[in-house]
């Protein structure tokens, strides 16, 4: 009944609990917004955690540290935390500080059901990660679970299949709000095509969300019947087939991809022209590259199980299929560019990210590319080479968009400018170790060192070491996030309404830090 | 009509779009089923046809290794002969037997496997009998056939071939659906 009665106080504005109960019954988007970014970090170090466990045991060759079965564990669990615990979340604590923020919404459309969607979070990375802890450890087949392994696995499977039910719920719930939110409640005059780019993207990557979510769910929930209930969806023997499950996990698993990076599209759209002081180039090819991204994202996914079977023609379509997406995305890129070309620049840490991001992930992107060729994905599958691809693509494309995104809105969310001086130094310490920890990787997945093992032959070992250096210092770098983080919400100065000069969208007419109830009387766009 | 009834509207639809999303995801599997079926990309449970009048090669022998195995059910397999010479070309009829040694009824699925692998390809299988389930009694006993036939276009390094089966179980609830997926083929 507290709750009950403690709500319809909250309705009276100025008067909400304290306490744990303020975060655990928040209705409020932007705590949500901050449990969201809070809770991705935290995934974060704990993914970072494993990753450098990883990093440590391929130091060099021979097995030092940990035994191959829990190496197994550490890249399945660092791969699901990082992209359900970690980067998803993240950009969902984005979308609900700022997308009413932008489109000049009091809050999002289901409040009650946005503080459903992450409090069902924190339970399923608790799952997820106790399966550490039971008889036959964490998942071990790789984030993507594939059969027969993945049926054949102890109890740390069903665990992890529950924790991925439950975040795609979190997610779907989470998309439905953000949808909602975007075509119902913008301020009056925002047409569509007015929208700030951060949040076509969103709208975009919330479609596909709803779109492939519930698909994945369909494809643990058969391993599930098949582990627990005597299906034969995936078990050859009983005239089930192994490799279906690849199609159905790669048509979730594309778009994922596309899902992990849209909306870091949408911050480096928003950071680019506020640093150049000049409007953001070809919004709309910029809307519809989105949404060609988006579709074409669909339609490729067996380019991940080239070796897995495929008649010639299907490799050629899903080939060419792919390619394709390199002219949507190229075309973004060469907006980002020519929204800079005699743009007034400054380089604060914002835009610093975002430039990175735009020189690491065009890389990410071409080394993609090559992927994408039939002979060469043949002779690369399952080597470092691809482990280099999506880290350029995933970290210092979705993981530095989130950096910029933090560091742009620091101000406005805390009130107080972050320590430029630090920031700075922040980005250059992650450019160089993410550099160092990745860039070699390329050299040996080429060289064929396979991955998911924890040992390698001697020709390896220079450029492992090397891997393993850049690694912990990217790691150890992340802290120093985290103390800017927690200076800029300790103290510091006082950041200005409009904290950038070239802000030009809603949340910079609001006061720093953005009051806790916004635009409860619309803005009037023109 | 004012945001609230508009969102739970947007909502609704939302909610059945993700529900039939979720369905899809198990459609796939017919699907992919009717798409494997209808390109012959995995037909391991599907008789062959023959396109044309097989030419027998009188000219070369291949040596045609038998194998059988059984996983995880108490089931005696063999073959009644482990190896047989044959003509490229030539139609082939070998016995498989199978012995029950337990006193409950199983049904079992025999998964075929070739080596080398590429004897999948050259290999046309009129008749087998893993074509179906097998359910068999307590200590049962029975003889079953496989027709083949080895095409000529068999590339000619290779002289020996291996054609392997393992019956796997059939558990409960799986047994009715596999026994009307097989019937229907």
């Amino acid at each position: 009944m507290a709750a009950v009665h403690d709500h319809d106080v909250a309705h009276a504005h100025d008067h909400h609990p304290s306490g744990m109960m303020r975060w655990m019954m928040t209705t409020n988007h932007k705590d949500i917004g901050t449990m969201y970014l809070w809770f991705s970090f935290i995934m974060f170090l704990t993914g970072g955690v494993m990753a450098l466990t990883i990093r440590a045991e391929l130091f060099q060759p021979g097995l030092q540290i940990v035994n191959p079965e829990f190496f197994n564990q550490l890249t399945t669990m660092h791969g699901l935390i990082m992209i359900f615990g970690a980067i998803m979340p993240a950009f969902v604590g984005f979308a609900n500080w700022q997308i009413p923020m932008m489109i000049g919404a009091p809050d999002m459309a289901f409040a009650r059901m946005n503080n459903w969607s992450f409090w069902l979070l924190p339970p399923a990375a608790l799952l997820l990660l106790s399966s550490f802890f039971v008889p036959g450890g964490a998942p071990a087949g790789g984030w993507t679970i594939y059969p027969p392994l993945s049926v054949q696995m102890g109890m740390g499977m069903d665990m992890a299949i529950f924790a991925i039910h439950i975040m795609g719920a979190s997610s779907i719930m989470g998309s439905i709000n953000i949808i909602t939110t975007i075509l119902n409640m913008r301020a009056p005059g925002m047409t569509l095509m007015k929208m700030p780019m951060f949040v076509w993207t969103w709208l975009i990557t919330a479609y596909l969300l709803v779109l492939v979510m519930p698909v994945l769910a369909g494809a643990v929930t058969m391993l599930l019947t098949d582990r627990n209930f005597g299906t034969n969806f995936f078990n050859a023997a009983g005239g089930g087939d192994p490799v279906m499950f690849q199609h159905i996990f790669w048509f979730f698993g594309h778009p994922e991809v596309y899902i992990m990076i849209l909306p870091a599209f949408g911050i480096v759209s928003e950071v680019i022209p506020t640093f150049a002081r000049k409007p953001l180039f070809g919004y709309s090819s910029m809307v519809y590259a989105t949404a060609s991204i988006a579709i074409l994202s669909c339609i490729v996914w067996a380019h991940h199980m080239f070796t897995a079977g495929m008649p010639v023609t299907g490799q050629l379509f899903f080939m060419y299929a792919t390619m394709l997406i390199a002219v949507p995305t190229g075309v973004k890129v060469f907006n980002w560019t020519a929204t800079m070309w005699r743009g007034s620049m400054t380089f604060e840490t914002p835009m610093l990210f975002a430039i990175g991001f735009i020189f690491l992930f065009t890389l990410g992107g071409f080394s993609g590319v090559i992927c994408a060729v039939v002979p060469i994905d043949i002779q690369v599958q399952d080597t470092y080479y691809v482990i280099a691809h999506f880290h350029y693509v995933l970290v210092s494309g979705a993981l530095f968009g989130i950096f910029s995104g933090a560091y742009y809105w620091l101000p406005k969310w805390t009130g107080h400018m972050y320590d430029e001086t630090l920031g700075k130094v922040h980005f250059w310490l992650t450019m160089i170790f993410f550099n160092l920890t990745f860039f070699v990787q390329h050299f040996l997945g080429l060289a064929g060192m396979p991955r998911r093992i924890p040992d390698y032959a001697l020709q390896f070992a220079d450029f492992n070491m090397i891997s393993s250096i850049g690694a912990f210092g990217f790691g150890l770098s992340q802290l120093l996030f985290l103390y800017v983080v927690l200076k800029c919400i300790r103290g510091g100065a006082k950041a200005p309404a409009k904290t950038w000069e070239g802000g030009k969208t809603l949340e910079w007419t609001l006061p720093s830090p953005a009051p806790y109830h916004t635009f409860e009387t619309p803005p009037v766009v023109r | 009509m004012n945001t609230i009834e508009a969102n739970s509207v947007v909502m609704k639809k939302l909610l059945i779009f993700t529900v039939v999303m979720f369905a899809f995801g198990f459609a796939l599997v017919p699907f992919y089923e009717k798409i494997c079926e209808v390109t012959g990309l995995n037909n391991l449970l599907q008789a062959d046809t023959l396109t044309e009048n097989p030419q027998v090669d009188t000219t070369r022998w291949v040596t045609v290794e038998l194998d059988a195995n059984t996983r995880g059910l108490p089931w005696q397999f063999k073959p009644l002969q482990s190896s047989l010479r044959v003509h490229p070309g030539e139609l082939v009829e070998v016995m498989y037997e199978v012995k029950n040694n337990s006193d409950r009824e199983i049904n079992g699925q025999a998964i075929p496997s070739y080596g080398p692998q590429l004897l999948a390809k050259h290999l046309k299988k009129l008749e087998c009998f893993c074509f179906s389930k097998q359910v068999l009694k307590p200590n049962e006993t029975r003889q079953m056939p496989v027709q083949f036939i080895i095409e000529s276009s068999l590339p000619t390094d290779v002289s020996t071939v291996t054609i392997s089966y393992t019956f796997f179980e059939l558990a409960g609830a799986s047994a009715a659906s596999m026994a009307t997926k097989t019937n229907q083929s």
